[in-house]
């Protein structure tokens, strides 16, 4: 049995194909203006990359923040259950999530088998997500795929105290007119990331393994923030940006 | 759904609530008379939501509620405007919207009737927040007219016999007060009937309220919301009595011929906090889709949760407990205690709890209220931000995403 997972996210689309419990394809778009075709554009993308037919597809399920803009989709499900039963697909041990994404972040706490049991997501604010980065990125010209090993060889960390994505942008600005230097700037930035989300998972109370999936899970920075600031190791598979596709398709063999 | 958008879906009017018209036509008639105060020679008293109205009903005074007002605003999505007014005239963001769209409102008679009709005094009580207190001052200041304040102190734990002859002596002061303002005395055997009035129609209400712990329940929270007004508004007069009868008996025949408020009633809800006023319909209607209904709340039953402390054969001796003991004046091991009460009475699934930011005092403790409940009753709870008025806290897709992975959660377990 083929399934397909669609997350359209806010800053990405990806999507994944498993085939009788087994992972097949993945693929990452960036989502851009139109969720509804940044939907069918992955989609064609894994087909012809995994070269299956889209006839032999018997279930798909939608999520993430496009979910109810895939018409082709069986059924939409939130990101929250996706990323919990993806993240119980690539580590079945792990029993809590956080994930940040391009416009939230959440924390998961969930059963053996995957389920749902808690979550928590951060209030409505950039503080704390991709965007947060991506905007922080912009003032600092750098590619945001250097900011993890950046941030790693920060001697002294600044301090970015505000929890606004814009004050804490012009906060930045400062620092560079000071002079402090990228890397520091960087890795405070993860530094508060760290915080913000960490007082979130300590409201819901992470229980270890923990995993962290979304597109920031590939910035070794803020990883290493959040351990910091939660004081559990977490762990990221390679896969951390399409764990709520992957969880989406294996969801999609039960409906 | 309807086929040809014309003719109205059967399926629909049966669950459509008959007492809503008789409603609207008595909220119709109080505002009307309200407004019409000045050639009528009638006073009109400006109270807070949770301030004792009876002696205003016994002085002849016209009550009204710059929170209902307040409520009428964000439900017709005018919240947002008045919000921005006030914030050009200085007032910060961070205040609550009830107080904002009423403090911008007064200078232009805004909002969807055009404004409140001219207080000839004002009457503040501090058991729901303590904004209300400059809020208050504010507004005597502009209308040049006096104000009293009924101080009503926390209880904490529990309500001291120094606190309740502080607020005793108060009720004095405060009929002290209303008499020279009006220049006549009070009639304190009206006061006694009114005490009795008041009393009935709290306990009328709960009666109402209880209706929804059948399952499947005949009316939801979001019916609540709306009937709501009159146990604010008129509390204390035969109007109240004989409306909240009607409803109960139309809530009886609802339970008795299997008319539920939510089509396929699965999942039972409470509500905690206020309404989201511009957001009813969206939140209902996205409820019921997953079959959920909210069938209580901690918002509505305040204006009946606090008659164990009054005894209606001594209402004004009383009143000054029953005033000061009410959910938002307490604790928050009370609060939770309350809130727990309501999951076993109501038989709820789950606790949605509206954080909202306007009502600092609601919303402080929800976390400890939230971690309580759930120790106590292994009942999930979900935390949604917004605030009651003001549509700029709201974000619809977030929220959307809470409620559909709430609902998921439940679904699961």
């Amino acid at each position: 049995m083929v399934t397909l997972g669609v997350d359209v996210g806010s800053i990405t689309a990806k999507a994944a194909l498993v085939k009788d419990g087994k992972l097949l394809a993945t693929a990452v778009i960036i989502t851009g203006y139109n969720s509804k075709n940044a939907g069918n554009t992955v989609f064609e993308k894994i087909l012809a990359e995994a070269g299956v037919n889209r006839a032999e597809i018997e279930g798909i399920v939608a999520t993430g923040y496009g979910r109810n803009s895939v018409s082709f989709a069986g059924k939409s499900i939130t990101e929250i259950t996706c990323h919990a039963a993806g993240a119980h697909f690539l580590n079945p041990a792990v029993r809590s999530v956080i994930d940040i994404g391009g416009q939230d972040s959440k924390a998961i706490v969930m059963d053996e088998a995957g389920k749902v049991k808690d979550f928590a997501m951060n209030d409505k604010c950039a503080a704390g997500t991709g965007r947060f980065l991506e905007v922080m990125a912009r003032a600092l010209e750098v590619d945001i795929n250097d900011f993890g090993s950046m941030s790693l060889k920060a001697d002294n960390p600044a301090k970015i105290s505000s929890l606004c994505t814009v004050f804490a942008e012009s906060e930045v600005i400062s620092l560079i007119a000071k002079g402090e230097k990228r890397k520091n700037i960087i890795a405070g930035i993860h530094e508060s990331i760290g915080s913000r989300v960490a007082a979130m998972a300590g409201r819901l109370g992470l229980t270890s393994p923990v995993m962290m999936t979304g597109g920031v899970a590939k910035n070794i920075g803020v990883v290493k923030a959040l351990e910091g600031k939660t004081g559990k190791s977490i762990e990221v598979s390679e896969m951390a940006q399409l764990t709520g596709a992957i969880g989406a398709a294996l969801i999609a063999m039960t409906i | 759904m309807t086929t040809d958008g014309q003719t109205p879906d059967p399926e629909k009017e049966k669950r459509k609530i008959k007492s809503v018209k008789k409603m609207k036509e008595i909220m119709t008639n109080y505002y009307i008379e309200a407004k019409t105060a000045e050639q009528t020679g009638k006073k009109v008293a400006w109270i807070t939501s949770g301030g004792p109205v009876e002696p205003l009903i016994v002085m002849d005074i016209i009550p009204v509620y710059p929170e209902n007002h307040g409520a009428m605003i964000g439900a017709s999505k005018m919240g947002v405007d008045l919000c921005e007014k006030s914030e050009q005239m200085g007032y910060s963001r961070d205040l609550c919207s009830y107080a904002r769209a009423d403090i911008a409102c007064a200078p232009v008679n805004g909002g969807p009737i055009g404004g409140l009709p001219r207080p000839d005094m004002l009457v503040c009580c501090n058991n729901i927040c303590g904004t209300v207190l400059k809020w208050y001052e504010v507004q005597a200041r502009y209308f040049n007219v006096p104000l009293f304040i009924l101080d009503t102190p926390f209880s904490h734990t529990e309500f001291s016999d120094e606190a309740r002859k502080y607020v005793r002596k108060q009720v004095d002061e405060y009929i002290e007060f209303l008499e020279t303002v009006c220049g006549k005395k009070c009639d304190f055997d009206r006061m006694a009937e009114v005490g009795k009035l008041s009393v009935r129609g709290q306990r009328l209400w709960q009666e109402v309220l209880d209706t929804a712990a059948h399952k499947p329940a005949p009316m939801s929270a979001f019916d609540a919301f709306f009937h709501l007004a009159l146990i604010v508004t008129l509390r204390g007069t035969q109007t109240v009595i004989d409306y909240y009868s009607g409803l109960l008996e139309e809530m009886r025949e609802r339970i008795a011929s299997g008319i539920s408020a939510v089509p396929r009633e699965k999942y039972r809800l409470l509500w905690d906090n206020l309404p989201v006023w511009y957001k009813t319909k969206w939140l209902s209607e996205k409820f019921a889709a997953h079959d959920a209904c909210l069938v209580a709340d901690t918002y509505t039953s305040a204006w009946c949760g606090s008659l164990k402390y009054i005894d209606e054969n001594d209402f004004l001796g009383t009143m000054a407990e029953g005033y000061s003991r009410i959910y938002l004046n307490i604790g928050v091991d009370e609060m939770a205690e309350t809130v727990i009460e309501m999951v076993d009475k109501y038989d709820a699934d789950g606790v949605v709890m509206h954080s909202n930011r306007s009502c600092k005092p609601y919303s402080l403790g929800q976390y400890d209220i939230q971690r309580i409940v759930q120790e106590k009753r292994k009942v999930p709870t979900l935390m949604i931000e917004a605030d009651m008025v003001d549509e700029r806290s709201f974000s619809e897709s977030q929220i959307e995403t809470r409620i559909d992975a709430f609902m998921e959660v439940l679904n699961a377990r």
